[in-house]
C-alpha cells in the first residue's frame, strides 16, 4: 500500500526526522488559511499517488497567502497520470542550499532491509542507479543488530557529505530504519533530504510503501488508505479476498494461483487474443468466492468470453463447479464460457458440469486448447455484436 | 534417490487440526508419506486423522516419534513462530505453506535459520513431493509419476501443469519443489538446481520463474557455471503490465529488473532451453530424453 507524502512525512516525524511545518488543504480557502497561519512563502503540493507531480505542474511555490489560494485553486482537480488531485498540502518554503537523497528498501536477493543514499538529491533514484549507479552508496543492515551508526557514518562519507552535518545525518538514518521496521514498510524514502541554509538537515519530500501483508496489524495505517487509485471492481475483489487487477481486453481469466493465472494470460497472447484481467481465486476457493470471481469479471463490459483454468491441489474441482452453476444462475448469462478443470475431484467437477448441460459452457482439457476456445469464442460473440 | 523428502521423511504436521492441516494430513497419509505427529498447542494428548499423535510442542513431536520433516498449516501471524520453532526442535527440513507473512517478519526469520542450520522451503509454496516415496505439500498427488525430471518452481498450479503434463507423456519426475512465491524465501533455486545436479536419480530440470526479483538471473549464472544436466525454463508473466502486482508479493517488475523477457534472454544465454508457453516444456523435455 503507498502513502502519499503528507502521511509518509508525518511517520517520520513520529521517529523525530525534521519536517516543514505544514498542512493539508481540500479547497482553495483552506489552503489560504494555512499559508496564513504559516505565514511567509509556502509550497502547495498536489497529493497524489504517482511520480513526476512537479513537472505536471503540481507543485508550486507562493510567497503569499493569495497566491496560495490561487495555485491551490490551480493544482485542486487538476489530472495528473490519470489521477486527481483532491488534497494538497502547503508547506513552509524551505531555503534550500543542497539536496541529497536517503531511502530504504527491502533487497529480496541480500534478504536485508537495505539503506540507499546519494548526492544527487530531488532525482528519482531509479533514474541515478541508470546513469550514475556509482553515486549510489548501500548498506545492508542485519534484522538482529539494526542499523549501526558506523554504517550511516559510511553512507555519509560516501556521497561526500560536509562533516559539520555527520551526526544529524545518522540521527536521520537510524529514525529512518526504526520507522522502516516498525511500519513494516518495503519502501521508505526521503528525496530530497536538504540541507537548509541554517544549516539544518530536513526531509522535504517523502514516499513509503508498506506491506500488505502487515496490514492487519497496523490498522492505523490501513485506514490511510487512498482508495482513488484502485479500480472499483479491484476494491470489491479485494474484499471478497480475491486477488484482481483490470486489464484491457476481451477474455475474461478465472484461475487458481498467482503463476498459473500469469501463464494463462500469456498464452492467451500467444493465440491472439487479449485478457481481460488477471484473477487469481487462491487457495481452497469456496462455491461463494467463485460467484463473486465471476460477478466481478462479468462487470467489465468488454469481456466478450471467459476461461476458467482450475487446477487443483487445496482447490477442489467439485466445489469451483458448484460455485460455477451458482454463479451461472444467479447472473443469468448467455456468455461463452470455456472450462478446465484438472487435479483434485476432477472428475467429480466435470461431471457436475455435464449434468447442468448447458448450451454455452466448452470444456477443454489442455490449456492451449482451453485459451485457443476461448479466442475462437470471444472472436465469434465480437461478430455478433458487429452485425447486431 | 531423490531430494529433500523421500522414504525416510518422518513428518510432523503443525496446524494439524485445522481445517487445511486435517485435510492435507489425511491427503498426505493416503499418498504413502509418514506422517509421525501432529503440533497444536493445547491439543497435546489427541489423536488426529486416525492415528496420529498430537503434540503441544514441536519438541516434544520430535522426542516422541523421531520427526525430521515438518510442514507447516498455521496463519500467518503463528506460522514465524512455528518455523522458528521447528528449527528449535533440531528439524532439518521446514515446509512452509503459509501465504501472506509479513516480510520482515520473514527476514528475521530466515537470519535465525542461517545461524541454526535448518532448511526452510516457502513460505507461501505448495511443498515438496518425490512420486511415489513420499508427498509433503498439498498437490494433487495422483498427476505425479516416478522418474528422472526433477522441478523446481516458484508457482504452485503452474507446477502442477508441468507435471500434467509430463505425465501424460509418460514421462516421470524425480522431486517437483515449489519454493514459493514470496519476496523472502528460505531456499532458492540455485540451491535447488545444485540438489539436482548432485541427485543421480535426475536426469534433467525443469525450471519455473516469474517476473519480479532477480533469482532468476542469478539462476542463470549458476547454470552457465555449475549445471551439466539439461535444464528447461519457463517464466510466467510475459504479458504483465509493469508495476502491477501479480498476486505473488515477489512479482513486482520495478525498474526494468526482472521482467520475464529479460530473464528468458538470460537463461538462453546460460544455455537453457526456454519455453514460450507451458505446453512446450513438455516438448523440450521429451526432446531432451
Amino acid at each position: 500500500m503507498n502513502l502519499h507524502e503528507y502521511q509518509s512525512k508525518r511517520i517520520f516525524a513520529q521517529y523525530g526526522i525534521p519536517i516543514p511545518k505544514g498542512e493539508v488543504a481540500t479547497t482553495p480557502a483552506e489552503a489560504r488559511s494555512v499559508a496564513e497561519k504559516l505565514g511567509g512563502a509556502v509550497v502547495v503540493k498536489s497529493q497524489v499517488l504517482v511520480g513526476g507531480r512537479g513537472k505536471a505542474g503540481g507543485i508550486k511555490l507562493a510567497k503569499n497567502p493569495d497566491e496560495a489560494q490561487a495555485r491551490a485553486a490551480d493544482i485542486l482537480g487538476m489530472n495528473i497520470k490519470g489521477l486527481t488531485v483532491e488534497k494538497v498540502l502547503v508547506d513552509e518554503a524551505s531555503n534550500i542550499a543542497s539536496e541529497i537523497y536517503l531511502g530504504a528498501v527491502l533487497d529480496r536477493s541480500r534478504r536485508r532491509v537495505v539503506l540507499m543514499a546519494s548526492g544527487e538529491g530531488g532525482v528519482e533514484i531509479e533514474e541515478v542507479a541508470r546513469t550514475a549507479p556509482d553515486k549510489i552508496i548501500t548498506v545492508a543492515v542485519h534484522p538482529f543488530l539494526g542499523l549501526r551508526d558506523y554504517q550511516a557514518r559510511i553512507l555519509a562519507e560516501g556521497i561526500g557529505l560536509p562533516k559539520e552535518h555527520t551526526s544529524a545525518f545518522i540521527k536521520v538514518a537510524k529514525a529512518l530504519y526504526q520507522a522502516f521496521v516498525e511500519q513494516d514498510a518495503g519502501l521508505a524514502e526521503i528525496n530530497p533530504l536538504v540541507i537548509t541554509g541554517e544549516n539544518q538537515l530536513i526531509a522535504l519530500d517523502g514516499k513509503m510503501v508498506i506491506d500488505d501483508s502487515a496490514l492487519s496489524r497496523h490498522p492505523d495505517l490501513a485506514e490511510m488508505a487512498d482508495k482513488s487509485t484502485e479500480d472499483a471492481s479491484e476494491q470489491e475483489a479485494k474484499a471478497e479476498g480475491l486477488s484482481y487487477i483490470k486489464l484491457d481486453g476481451e477474455i475474461g481469466c478465472m484461475v487458481n494461483g498467482a503463476g498459473l493465472a500469469m501463464a494463462t494470460m500469456d498464452i492467451v497472447k500467444y493465440y491472439g487474443g487479449s485478457p481481460a484481467n488477471f484473477l487469481d481465486i487462491g487457495g481452497g476457493a469456496s462455491a461463494q468466492k467463485v460467484t463473486a470471481a465471476l460477478r466481478i469479471i462479468l462487470s467489465d463490459p468488454h469481456v466478450k468470453a471467459v476461461l476458467i483454468n482450475i487446477f487443483g491441489g487445496i482447490t477442489r474441482c467439485d466445489e469451483v463447479a458448484k460455485g460455477f452453476l451458482e454463479a451461472i444462475n444467479t447472473l443469468k448469462v448467455d456468455m461463452p464460457f470455456v472450462i478446465r478443470l484438472v487435479g483434485t475431484n476432477e472428475k467429480e467437477g466435470r461431471a457436475i458440469l455435464e449434468e447442468a448441460d448447458l448450451q454455452n459452457i466448452l470444456t477443454a482439457t489442455s490449456l492451449a486448447d482451453a485459451a485457443q476456445k476461448a479466442v475462437q469464442a470471444a472472436a465469434t460473440q465480437s461478430g455478433k455484436g458487429a452485425s447486431a | 534417490m531423490s531430494i529433500l523428502v523421500g522414504k525416510d521423511t518422518r513428518l510432523v504436521v503443525q496446524g494439524i487440526t485445522g481445517r487445511q492441516g486435517a485435510f492435507h494430513a489425511e491427503q498426505m497419509i493416503e499418498y504413502g508419506t509418514q506422517v509421525v505427529a501432529g503440533v497444536t498447542p493445547g491439543k497435546g494428548g489427541e489423536w488426529a486423522v486416525g492415528n496420529t499423535p498430537v503434540f503441544d510442542t514441536v519438541n516434544e513431536a520430535v522426542e516422541a516419534t523421531g520427526a525430521n520433516t515438518s510442514i507447516i498449516f498455521v496463519p500467518a501471524f503463528a506460522a514465524p513462530d512455528a518455523v522458528i520453532e521447528a528449527a528449535d526442535a533440531g528439524i532439518d527440513l521446514i515446509i512452509c505453506l503459509t501465504e501472506h507473512i509479513p516480510a520482515l517478519d520473514m527476514v528475521k526469520v530466515r537470519a535465525y535459520l542461517d545461524v541454526v542450520g535448518a532448511r526452510l522451503i516457502g513460505p507461501n509454496c505448495p511443498g515438496v513431493i518425490t512420486p511415489g516415496e513420499a508427498k509433503v505439500g498439498i498437490m494433487a498427488g495422483h498427476i505425479h509419476t516416478p522418474g528422472h525430471v526433477g522441478i523446481v518452481s516458484r508457482s504452485g498450479t503452474l507446477t502442477y501443469e508441468v507435471v500434467y503434463a509430463l505425465t501424460a507423456r509418460g514421462i516421470g519426475q524425480s522431486t517437483a519443489v515449489g519454493i514459493g512465491g514470496d519476496p523472502i524465501i528460505g531456499t532458492t533455486f540455485i540451491d535447488v538446481l545444485q540438489m539436482f545436479e548432485d541427485d543421480s536419480a535426475t536426469e534433467q530440470v525443469v525450471m519455473i520463474g516469474e517476473i519480479g526479483g532477480t533469482d532468476e538471473q542469478k539462476a542463470a549464472e549458476f547454470i552457465a557455471k555449475n549445471m551439466s544436466k539439461p535444464v528447461t525454463a519457463f517464466i510466467a508473466g510475459q504479458t504483465a503490465p509493469p508495476g502491477r502486482r501479480m498476486g505473488h508479493a515477489g512479482a513486482i517488475v520495478s525498474g526494468g529488473e526482472g521482467t520475464a523477457e529479460e530473464k528468458m534472454q538470460v537463461l538462453a544465454e546460460a544455455g537453457a532451453r526456454v519455453a514460450k508457453v507451458p505446453d512446450e516444456i513438455a516438448d523440450i523435455v521429451a526432446e531432451n530424453q
